[in-house]
C-alpha cells in the first residue's frame, strides 16, 4: 500500500508536411491603394493560429508591420487551392507560399519607389515601420502608403504577387521502401514524472519537462500555446483516451465527455517548455512543424516512468488504473 | 516556455523584426467577444434538418429500405438513399490517384460498420428529422463480423470488403509497404541480446469542442455554397464534384475558422450528402454531427498493433531492428493505407541503425473506418519505439537517457529508407532534457553534437 | 405545436420571442435572439460550450428550457464588452493567450465571470472548481486558469 514514484523519458523526431509530399499551397498578395497587404488564401485555421502567423510571415517578407497585413481565408472562389490544415504542413507550406508571393510584391513595390525615389530598386530597403529608404541614406525615404498610392494612380503598377509551394511527390520503391518522406523534421526530448498508487492504479503526472526543436518559434506565444496544448493531449492519450474501452469489443464506447474521459483543469502537470531552433533548410525562416510532434513523447515518457515507479510495463494504450492493478497483482502472484 | 537560443546559434539569424515577435492573434478580440464566426453561427430561413439513419449492425446485407412511413412523418421534406446519390462513392483523392474507391456514401448493398450511413432524412425541424429516421425500415441480414486484426488476417475470416478480396491493403509493395535496409538476420546474429515485445493501442477520438458539420445553401444560380469547418476546403469541393457529377465551379465552400480539428475533419464525409440534399430539395441545409456522432461515427485514430525485434550489443549500438506494424483500419480505407506507410517512413525512429526492417500492414475489421489524427502513423509508433529503448537500455544495465545518446542520429546519417539525415537536433534536445529534468549523463554525452560524424 | 411567449432580458436588451413548446434556451438565443455566442458542443450538458448566466446563476442553455426563462436577466459573452471596452477577463484571455480555437472560450468566460461575481480574489483552487465544468480541446486549461487569476488580480488593483 504505497504511492511510488518514478520516472521516464522518451526522445522523438516528427516529419513536417504530408507523407512523400505532393501536398502543394498557393497563396495570393496584394497592396490596397493605401499599402496595407492582403494575403488571400483557402488554408484553414484550426485554432492553431495560421491566420496570425501567415500575417507575420508576410509582414517580414515585404518589410512592414504585422498589423497593416491581412488574412483572408477561406473562400474557395477567391482563394488558390491549398491542400488543407494537416500533417503539420500549414506554417511550412503555406508559409512558403506565401513568402514567395510577398517577395513578388515587395519587388514591385520597390520598383515603384525607386521610379519615386529616382534610384536604382537595388539600393532600397526597408525600415520594417512601414517606409522605404535608400540603403545608408535613411533621410532619402517614401512611406510604403504614398508607394502605394503612386503605384495605383500614377505608375499603373500592381503592387501583388502570386506564390505556389511544393514538394514534389516520392513514391516509395516497392522492395527497400527507398523514399523521401520530408524535408525536414522536429525533434523532442520529454522527462516525465509521475506518482503511481499501487493499491488503485491511479497514476498521478506531476512534472513533464519537454523540449521541442522547432526550427524557428515565429510566434513564441502561440508556439508555446501549442506545446502546452500538446503536452496535455499527450498525457491525455496516454491515461485516458479511447472510443473503445474494451478494444476490440465495441461495447461500452463512449458518448460524450462524461464517458470520454480526459485530464479536467484540476488533473494537470507541472509543465515545462523548453524550445530549441535549428532552422529547416526550407522551411518559412526556418520554422518546421511542432502542431503535432508536441503531443507524442509524453506518451511513452509516462509509460516508461509508471515502469520506473511500480516495475510493471503496460505496453497497450490507454494505461488505466485497471490495466495497473491485474499486472500490480500478476507480479505480486509471481 | 524558455527558448535555449544558444543551441545552433551559429546557424540562426535572430536580427528578424516580426519573426520571433509575441505578436498577439489576430483571432482572440473575435474569441473573447463570441464573434468569431464558425460555420454554424448563421441562420437560413427554411433551413431543412438531415439525420442520417445509420446501421445497428456491425455487418450486414440490407435486405430492404422502406421509407414509406418516414416519407409521411410531419415535416419531413425528402428522404435520400443511395440510388439518389449520382456517383455514390467517397473518392479519398482521385484526382492524383490517391485511392482506393471502397465506400459509399449510402450505403448500397451492405454495412459493414456499426455506424454507417444508410438513409438521410431531412425535415424541417431537427426533432421532425430524428422522429422520422426512426421511421425508417431497413431490412437487415445480420452477417459475421471480425473485430479483431490478428482474426481478420486469418484464413476464412468474414470478408470485410469485397472491393479488397481480403482483408487487408494491397500496397504495390505486396500486402504490406516495405522498408530493407542492411541485413538484418546478420545483425541478429552479431547481437549479444535479442529482444521482441509487442505494443498496441485502443482507438483515440480527436474529440474537437465543435462537431463535423456544413450548412449547404443553394444560391438559385445553379451555385451551392457551402459553409463548412473541413480542414481541407479543396478536398471537400473536388470530392464533391465527382460525387455530386458536378462542375466544380458550380460549388462554392465557405470556411477558415474551425472550433478545432486535430485530423477529424479531413475526409468528406458531411458536405456532399448536405450539398445534394440542398440541390434535391432547393433549401438550405444542416448535417451537423451529435456529440454522439462525433464519438463513434467520426474517424477516429487507428488502433494499432506493433511488434519490434532488436538486436543490441553490450556496448549500446542496436545493430538490427524489425518491426512489423498492423494498423486497424476498421471498414474502409479512407486515409489509413497513407498512415499505414507513414509508419513505415518513420521506423526505426530518430537514430542510426545499420540493418532494418519494417513491414506495415494496413487492416480492415468491421468497425468505425479509422482515418487522420495529430500524429497520423507515428504517435502509436513512438509509444512503442521509446518503450523499446526504455527496455532495450534496462537489458543491458545502461542508463536509457545514454543508451539514445548512443544511437541518436546524425546529419550524414544514411536512414533506412536511404535519405541523408540532415537538420538533426535529438542529441541537442536530450542534453538539454537531462539538465532541465535533472538527469545526469556522462560528460562525454554533452560534448556531442548533431553535426556529421569524424571519417 | 402551440408556440410560448417570453420576454427576457439579454446582455441588458428586452427581447420577446414566440418559442416552440421544448426548445432550448441555448436554440432560441441562437436561433432566434440573434446571438451565436453560446456554442453547442455536446448538446446535453457535458461540455459547458453553451454557459450563460441567468439571474445572475451559471447555467448550461443547452439544457435550460426557453420557455422557463420568463422574465429572467441573461448574460452572455457577447455581452461582456460595455460600450466597446472589454471586461477585463476577455482583456486577460487575450494578454494571456488563453484561446485557440476559440470554440470553448465563450462558455469558460462566462465560467470565470461567474466565478469573479461571487469570489472576486479566487484562489487556483477556486477558478479549477469554476472551470470544471467546461472542457477545451486546444490549451491545455493551464493559460485559461492563469487568465481568470490574472482578471481577478487586475480587478482588485482597480478596486484598491
Amino acid at each position: 500500500m504505497a504511492i511510488r514514484r518514478g520516472r521516464g523519458v522518451a526522445a522523438i523526431n516528427y516529419p513536417t508536411g504530408m507523407n512523400l509530399g505532393g501536398d502543394p499551397s498557393q497563396a495570393l498578395v496584394h497592396s490596397t491603394p493605401t499599402g496595407n497587404f492582403m494575403v488571400t488564401l483557402s488554408s484553414v485555421d484550426l485554432g492553431q493560429g495560421l491566420k496570425q502567423v501567415i500575417s507575420q510571415i508576410c509582414a517580414e517578407t515585404i518589410g512592414v508591420p504585422t498589423d497593416r497585413v491581412v488574412v483572408d481565408t477561406a473562400d474557395t472562389d477567391t482563394g488558390p487551392h491549398c491542400m488543407g490544415t494537416f500533417a503539420s504542413r500549414g506554417t511550412h507550406r503555406i508559409g512558403n507560399a506565401v513568402i514567395q508571393a510577398a517577395k513578388e510584391a515587395r519587388q514591385v513595390m520597390l520598383e515603384v519607389a525607386a521610379e519615386e525615389l529616382e534610384v536604382n530598386a537595388a539600393d532600397l530597403e526597408t525600415d520594417g515601420a512601414g517606409n522605404i529608404h535608400v540603403k545608408g541614406a535613411p533621410q532619402k525615404a517614401i512611406s510604403i502608403f504614398d508607394t502605394a498610392l503612386s503605384a495605383h494612380f500614377k505608375r499603373g503598377r500592381s503592387i501583388s504577387g502570386r506564390g505556389m509551394f511544393l514538394v514534389p511527390r516520392s513514391f516509395p520503391e516497392t522492395e527497400t521502401g527507398a523514399m523521401k518522406p520530408a524535408t525536414c523534421y522536429a525533434h523532442a526530448c520529454t522527462v516525465a514524472e509521475v506518482e503511481v498508487d499501487d493499491e488503485t492504479g491511479e497514476v498521478t503526472v506531476l512534472t513533464v519537462k519537454n523540449v521541442f526543436e522547432i526550427g524557428r518559434a515565429l510566434n513564441p506565444k502561440m508556439v508555446e500555446q501549442q506545446l502546452v496544448g500538446g503536452s496535455w493531449m499527450g498525457i491525455s492519450h496516454t491515461l485516458y483516451e479511447t472510443t473503445e474501452p474494451y478494444y476490440p469489443a465495441r461495447e461500452h464506447g463512449g458518448s460524450d465527455f462524461n464517458e470520454y474521459l480526459m485530464p479536467g483543469p484540476g488533473d494537470l502537470a507541472d509543465t515545462e517548455i523548453i524550445v530549441l531552433e535549428r532552422p529547416s533548410a526550407d522551411g518559412p525562416y526556418g520554422a518546421k512543424g511542432p502542431g503535432e510532434m508536441c503531443a507524442n513523447p509524453q506518451i511513452p515518457a509516462l509509460a516508461n516512468a509508471i515502469f520506473d515507479a511500480v516495475g510493471v510495463r503496460i505496453d497497450h494504450l490507454p494505461i488505466t488504473p485497471e490495466r495497473i492493478l491485474r499486472a500490480l497483482k500478476e507480479q505480486r502472484r509471481v | 516556455m524558455r527558448l535555449a537560443k544558444s543551441y545552433f546559434a551559429d546557424e540562426r539569424k535572430d536580427d528578424l523584426n516580426e519573426i520571433g515577435q509575441g505578436r498577439s492573434r489576430v483571432d482572440l478580440p473575435g474569441h473573447v467577444t463570441g464573434k468569431t464566426t464558425y460555420f454554424a453561427d448563421r441562420n437560413f430561413p427554411g433551413m431543412l434538418h438531415l439525420k442520417m439513419v445509420r446501421s445497428p449492425h456491425h455487418h450486414a446485407r440490407i435486405r430492404s429500405i422502406d421509407t414509406s412511413e418516414a416519407e409521411k412523418h410531419p415535416g419531413v421534406v425528402r428522404v435520400l438513399t443511395a440510388k439518389d446519390v449520382p456517383h455514390n462513392t467517397y473518392t479519398i483523392l482521385i484526382l492524383i490517384q490517391i485511392g482506393p474507391e471502397d465506400e459509399h456514401v449510402l450505403a448500397e448493398e451492405k454495412v459493414r460498420w456499426k455506424g454507417e450511413a444508410v438513409v438521410a432524412v431531412l425535415a424541417e425541424t431537427e426533432r421532425a428529422a430524428q422522429e422520422a429516421a426512426a421511421k425508417v425500415k431497413v431490412d437487415y441480414e445480420v452477417l459475421p463480423a471480425v473485430l479483431d486484426m490478428e482474426a481478420a488476417l486469418k484464413p476464412g475470416a468474414p470478408l470485410v470488403n469485397e472491393h479488397h478480396g481480403q482483408n487487408y491493403y494491397m500496397y504495390d509493395s505486396g500486402a504490406c509497404r516495405k522498408v530493407r535496409f542492411g541485413d538484418v538476420e546478420k545483425g541478429f546474429a552479431e547481437a549479444d541480446h535479442i529482444l521482441e515485445q509487442t505494443y498496441s493501442s485502443s482507438p483515440i477520438e480527436q474529440a474537437p469542442m465543435e462537431t463535423t458539420g456544413c450548412i449547404a445553401v443553394p444560391e438559385g444560380n445553379d451555385r451551392f455554397t457551402c459553409y463548412t469547418n473541413t480542414q481541407a476546403m479543396f478536398f471537400t469541393l473536388d470530392n464533391t464534384s465527382i460525387i455530386l457529377q458536378m462542375p466544380g465551379s458550380q460549388l462554392h465552400l465557405v470556411g477558415g475558422t474551425a472550433g478545432g480539428g486535430f485530423g477529424g475533419k479531413v475526409d468528406v464525409i458531411v458536405e456532399p450528402i448536405a450539398i445534394l440534399a440542398a440541390k434535391l430539395t432547393g433549401r438550405p441545409v444542416s448535417f451537423i454531427y451529435s456529440r454522439h456522432e462525433e464519438m463513434q461515427i467520426s474517424s477516429p485514430r487507428a488502433a494499432e498493433t506493433i511488434t519490434i525485434k532488436d538486436g543490441v550489443m553490450n556496448d549500446g549500438r542496436i545493430v538490427a531492428r524489425y518491426v512489423t506494424g498492423y494498423t486497424d483500419a476498421g471498414a474502409y480505407s479512407r486515409h489509413s493505407p497513407y498512415g499505414a506507410q507513414k509508419g513505415a517512413a518513420h521506423y526505426p525512429g530518430p537514430y542510426t541503425i545499420p540493418n532494418v526492417w519494417a513491414d506495415t500492414y494496413c487492416v480492415y475489421t468491421n468497425r468505425t473506418p479509422s482515418s487522420a489524427m495529430r500524429g497520423f502513423g507515428v504517435t502509436i509508433a513512438d509509444f512503442a519505439l521509446e518503450v523499446q529503448m526504455d527496455k532495450l537500455a534496462r537489458l543491458i544495465g545502461m542508463d536509457p537517457l545514454e543508451f539514445r545518446f548512443i544511437n541518436a542520429y546524425r546529419d550524414g546519417d544514411m536512414k533506412a529508407h536511404r535519405q541523408t539525415t540532415e537538420g538533426a537536433a535529438l542529441i541537442e534536445c536530450m542534453q538539454e532534457a537531462s539538465r532541465a529534468a535533472n538527469w545526469p549523463v556522462a560528460e562525454k554525452y554533452y560534448a556531442l553534437s548533431s553535426h556529421p560524424r569524424e571519417g | 405545436m402551440a408556440k410560448v411567449p417570453v420576454q427576457f432580458s439579454l446582455n441588458g436588451s428586452e427581447k420577446a420571442e414566440f418559442v416552440d413548446s421544448g426548445a432550448t434556451l441555448l436554440a432560441v438565443l441562437r436561433g432566434k435572439a440573434g446571438d451565436t455566442s453560446p456554442k453547442g458542443g455536446c448538446h446535453q450538458g457535458t461540455c459547458g460550450a453553451c454557459s450563460v448566466i441567468i439571474d445572475g446563476e451559471l447555467r448550461l442553455s443547452c439544457l435550460t428550457l426557453a420557455e422557463t426563462c420568463d422574465g429572467a436577466e441573461i448574460t452572455t459573452t457577447a455581452g461582456l464588452a460595455e460600450a466597446g471596452v472589454l471586461h477585463p477577463l476577455q482583456r486577460a484571455f487575450m494578454d494571456g493567450f488563453a484561446a485557440q480555437c476559440g470554440f470553448c472560450t465563450p462558455g469558460m468566460l462566462m465560467a470565470a465571470k461567474a466565478l469573479l461575481d461571487r469570489t472576486p480574489n479566487p484562489t487556483r483552487e477556486d477558478v479549477v472548481e469554476a472551470i470544471s465544468g467546461n472542457v477545451c480541446r486546444c490549451t491545455g486549461y493551464e493559460p485559461i486558469i492563469q487568465a481568470i487569476l490574472a482578471a481577478a488580480r487586475a480587478n482588485s488593483h482597480n478596486a484598491a
